[in-house]
């Protein structure tokens, strides 16, 4: 029986012809698209590869410049411009720890009690407490250099008068990084349950027990990794220490209120940087590379903190 | 039996004790307008506000001195240029990439990576630019007389306009990745199945549904470039320039205001009150940018949420 | 379960004792099988309004809560249950816009009078709430929060222990009371809210929804836990599940969701309260009927 053996085989024939047609169109796309996606997409990459060849090409070239006066010697020596390779950075490294402490200080009890405050007790349909928020949300983002200038007029001399020494200079990096740390806290704040709140109060409890013995507990790892990205970012600021007196070249260990001036990280590391000796280029990139560990350290630290701690509702 | 033991003060001295921590800021804001203030007025009853704002030449310490504040802020603006120029496209194309194409592993790499570079001192991105990027990139590579030729120069406004750009790139990228993520999925995949490429849907579906998140993102960077101030005076100079010339030296408002206010200058003096003058320039201008940029971010993070 | 009268006589002592030290009046005994009609009445509410930000949520609520009774309220979604129970602890004061109208009555005294500290109300007021919320510490720490608060840091042991067995966990968790609290069963944590609200010793506890976040094993236990803690507690509790307020109430308030002429806006309404026996085998009004038995949902 030829007949329905053809017609079988001819349907078969059909069905897979149908079948290729089928997927050959859904497989193929225009040879325009396919060139016009891969090059987008290779684009992008390539973004992406720029940016992080840029970061690379900075550390390499820190590390280049910098290795060759990278020795013990830069942590206990003072600076020196007759003496380029006996200069460190002791004086620098102690004010700027110094600097650090005081900013922790101011930052962490006002930044904390300003989060709670909006975050709990304000009454957010209020234009005052809308301001405020406005407020914030602005301060973090004026150029650090008028910082500078609030503290040459406001707490150098002006009102507070405290004159050029690092405690003027701790109070200017504090209120720079004030709302860094207003916004983190309040992050963490926010992030405990309602539920938590509820349970507490139905208890008996007042509010300021439940936010004491509640909410802060729970918001803690969240305001220490807020506090700690805070303090890296005064560790590194230059531009309003300038103004306010980190400019003197200082060769003895700064103490935060004498008047004989002190120095801080960065101012230094800019001064060697503005000398076009190769000595002083390498001091100023060792001192870079030192900066960037301890950033980069405390940056790890902050992270691990806040996976370590924190809380999953 | 319902009333309270005492008549806890603690608890009202705790919320008037926070609410003197809240309203710090707006004190702080207030002492920045006050300080800026009192110079700057001063610093108008002697330099005419018209020769100050439309003055080309910025020379204080000629006799007679030229206010002419356009030189700086030209300078300023010469820098954010190039650097918006690097940036932008490098940012949103690190956005669009984190958003769209990379895989998750790829994604936790690169993240933390640009949290680093925004978190690299400027005064190294400073140090960066004019010993690396200005003669290793620059003159090489700039053809010949070119607008004037970049050798023998050691100072630029590009190499400080391509640091700026190094800075600004982190910004730019996880602010716009952000509003990108926040864009809801549906709207992709309806894309998808009327058969649009990923190239389509990224540009044609998310990107404009993420552009005033995109937008914040540009304004807001563009705050932080002409606010910057150790890039700038470790690369660009300290010459007042009225010029967009890339190979040439500028001086930028935040330049002349930390080079000039250290400290054993005399209040009261002209040069004095003309720091706070710039300031107040540069205050009013990042202002202004930095309330469009919140509006924005307000405006896109409303839709979706 | 333990039905260890000799626990309960020291917990209330204890109560006693405190409430004394801490200057509040405590109510004399009275006789569990007096007759209903005679028990002494913990709540009296008389056309009771609630309304959010102006608008109506219940209307004309009036009822008497009797002591060492399971009062339930039920009635469908959106009814206002919740909204009256959160009334008896001042648990509204906390939104915004929130305001209550009528007459609320706890022992007497006017809940919502001018000299009232809402604090105080609720530690004579416990609440449990639908979705279980433990802190996230220890299950030690959990259950002493209370008395802590409450300046009773002596013997804080021997309370929470005390707490724990009220609420029918002291045998699952005596050994690990160090644990953080996230670790136990959604039923568990349940109990262990139970057991941190009677640690404060309240006279009345508020459940809102207690099992509806729970398995029915984990239900059940809280059903014989509501019979055991009437013995020393008044309780209301709000509950979708009719069922469940047969099993365990002994009064129940049906509630229904009323609109007005032109179907705008919408407000609970008390249909019917009685004997939980009568509104489920023989209820005085048809909208009641119709709901219990299923008719309408």
């Amino acid at each position: 029986m030829a007949e329905p053996g053809a017609a079988a085989a001819r349907n078969r024939l059909a069905a897979a012809g149908a079948r290729a047609t089928t997927l050959a169109m859904l497989r193929e796309q225009p040879r325009g698209d396919v060139i016009r996606n891969t090059l987008f997409a290779g684009l992008l990459l390539l973004s992406v590869l720029i940016a992080l060849a840029g970061l690379v090409a900075l550390l390499i070239q820190a590390f280049a410049k910098g290795s060759s006066a990278l020795s013990p010697d830069l942590f206990t020596n003072p600076p020196s411009t007759a003496f380029p390779e006996r200069a460190g950075f002791r004086p620098a490294i102690i004010g700027s720890l110094e600097l650090i402490v005081g900013v922790i200080l101011f930052v962490v009890p006002v930044g904390i009690g300003a989060a709670l405050y909006l975050e709990e007790y304000a009454d957010k349909t209020r234009w005052w407490n809308r301001l405020i928020e406005v407020n914030i949300q602005n301060l973090a983002a004026v150029p650090s250099i008028i910082y500078g200038i609030l503290g040459l007029a406001f707490i150098v001399r002006g009102p507070l008068d405290l004159g050029f020494i690092l405690a003027a200079g701790s109070l200017t990096l504090a209120l720079l990084v004030l709302p860094m740390v207003i916004i983190a806290a309040r992050e963490a704040i926010r992030a405990v349950p309602d539920s938590i709140r509820q349970g507490s109060l139905a208890l008996g409890a007042t509010k300021w027990q439940t936010i004491r013995s509640q909410v802060l507990p729970a918001s803690v790892p969240g305001i220490a990794t807020g506090v700690i990205l805070a303090v890296s970012r005064a560790l590194g600021e230059t531009a309003p220490l300038l103004l306010v007196g980190a400019t003197v070249f200082v060769t003895f260990d700064p103490t935060p209120f004498s008047p004989d001036g002190y120095s801080a990280m960065p101012v230094q590391i800019f001064n060697y940087a503005v000398r076009p000796q190769e000595e002083f280029q390498a001091l100023a990139a060792a001192g870079i590379i030192v900066m960037l560990v301890v950033l980069l350290a405390m940056n790890s630290f902050a992270i691990w903190l806040r996976n370590r701690y924190e809380q999953r509702w | 039996m319902l009333q309270a033991p005492n008549r806890r003060w603690g608890e009202k001295a705790i919320h008037g004790l926070l609410a003197l921590c809240g309203v710090l800021s707006v004190l702080t804001t207030t002492a920045i307008v006050v300080s800026l203030i009192g110079p700057t007025i001063g610093f108008f009853e002697v330099v005419p506000i018209g020769d100050f704002l439309f003055g080309t030449d910025w020379t204080p310490q000629f006799q007679p001195p030229s206010f002419g504040v356009l030189a700086i802020v030209v300078g300023t603006l010469n820098v954010t240029l190039w650097g918006m120029l690097f940036a932008i496209p490098i940012g949103l194309g690190a956005a669009i990439y984190l958003s769209e194409y990379a895989r998750p592993r790829v994604r936790k790499t690169v993240k933390p990576i640009l949290e680093i570079l925004a978190g690299i001192p400027t005064v190294a991105i400073g140090f960066f630019a004019v010993s690396f990027i200005l003669p290793e990139i620059i003159q090489p590579l700039w053809p010949g007389d070119f607008l004037g030729g970049a050798t023998g120069k050691p100072f630029m406004a590009l190499a400080a306009g391509l640091g700026i750009g190094l800075m600004i790139v982190p910004i730019i990228a996880s602010i716009s990745e952000d509003a990108m993520s926040a864009v809801p999925h549906g709207l992709r995949e309806g894309a998808y199945a009327l058969g649009a490429t990923k190239a389509k849907v990224a540009m044609r579906v998310v990107f404009p549904a993420a552009l005033s998140g995109i937008a914040a993102s540009i304004v807001l960077a563009i705050s932080r470039a002409v606010g910057e101030t150790m890039i700038v005076v470790l690369a660009a100079g300290s010459t007042p320039n009225l010029t967009f010339n890339p190979v040439e030296a500028i001086q930028a408002m935040t330049a002349y205001i930390a080079t000039t206010a250290t400290g054993d200058i005399s209040t009261g003096s002209i040069d004095y009150q003309a720091v706070f003058a710039v300031g107040t320039v540069l205050f009013l201008m990042t202002l202004v940018m930095n309330m469009i940029s919140i509006r924005l971010v307000r405006r896109y993070r409303e839709v979706y949420e | 379960m333990a039905t260890d009268e000799s626990r309960f006589e020291t917990a209330r002592e204890a109560r006693e004792a405190a409430a004394a030290r801490a200057g509040i009046a405590v109510r004399p005994e009275f006789q569990p099988n007096s007759g209903l009609a005679a028990r002494e009445k913990v709540f009296e509410l008389k056309g009771i309004d609630v309304l959010y930000n102006g608008v109506a949520a219940v209307k004309d609520i009036s009822l008497d809560v009797h002591r060492n009774d399971v009062t339930a309220l039920i009635g469908p979604s959106g009814c206002g249950k919740s909204t009256l129970l959160r009334c008896l602890n001042r648990m509204n004061d906390l939104i915004p816009g929130a305001e209550v109208r009528g007459e609320l009555l706890y022992h007497g005294e006017d809940l919502y009078g001018p000299t009232v500290d809402p604090v105080q109300v609720r530690k004579l007021i416990g609440m449990v709430f639908q979705k279980p919320n433990p802190f996230p510490k220890s299950i030690y720490d959990n259950v002493a929060f209370g008395p802590r608060i409450l300046g009773r840091k002596d013997n804080l042991d021997a309370a929470v222990e005390r707490a724990l067995r009220g609420a029918a966990l002291w045998e699952e968790v005596k050994d690990r009371l160090s644990d953080n609290a996230f670790g136990l069963s959604g039923g568990q944590q349940q109990r262990l809210c139970i057991a941190r609200c009677i640690a404060v010793e309240p006279d009345t506890i508020l459940m809102d929804e207690p099992c509806s976040a729970l398995d029915p094993i984990s239900t059940g236990k809280i059903e014989d836990l509501m019979i055991e803690l009437k013995k020393e507690f008044s309780i209301v509790i709000v509950t979708h599940n009719m069922q469940q307020a047969a099993r365990v109430s002994d009064r129940t308030a049906f509630l229904m969701v009323e609109l007005d002429a032109d179907e705008q806006s919408r407000w609970g309404r008390l249909v019917e309260y009685d004997e939980t026996e009568r509104i489920f085998t023989n209820p005085a009004d048809s909208r009641t009927e119709d709901y219990v038995s299923g008719k309408v949902g």
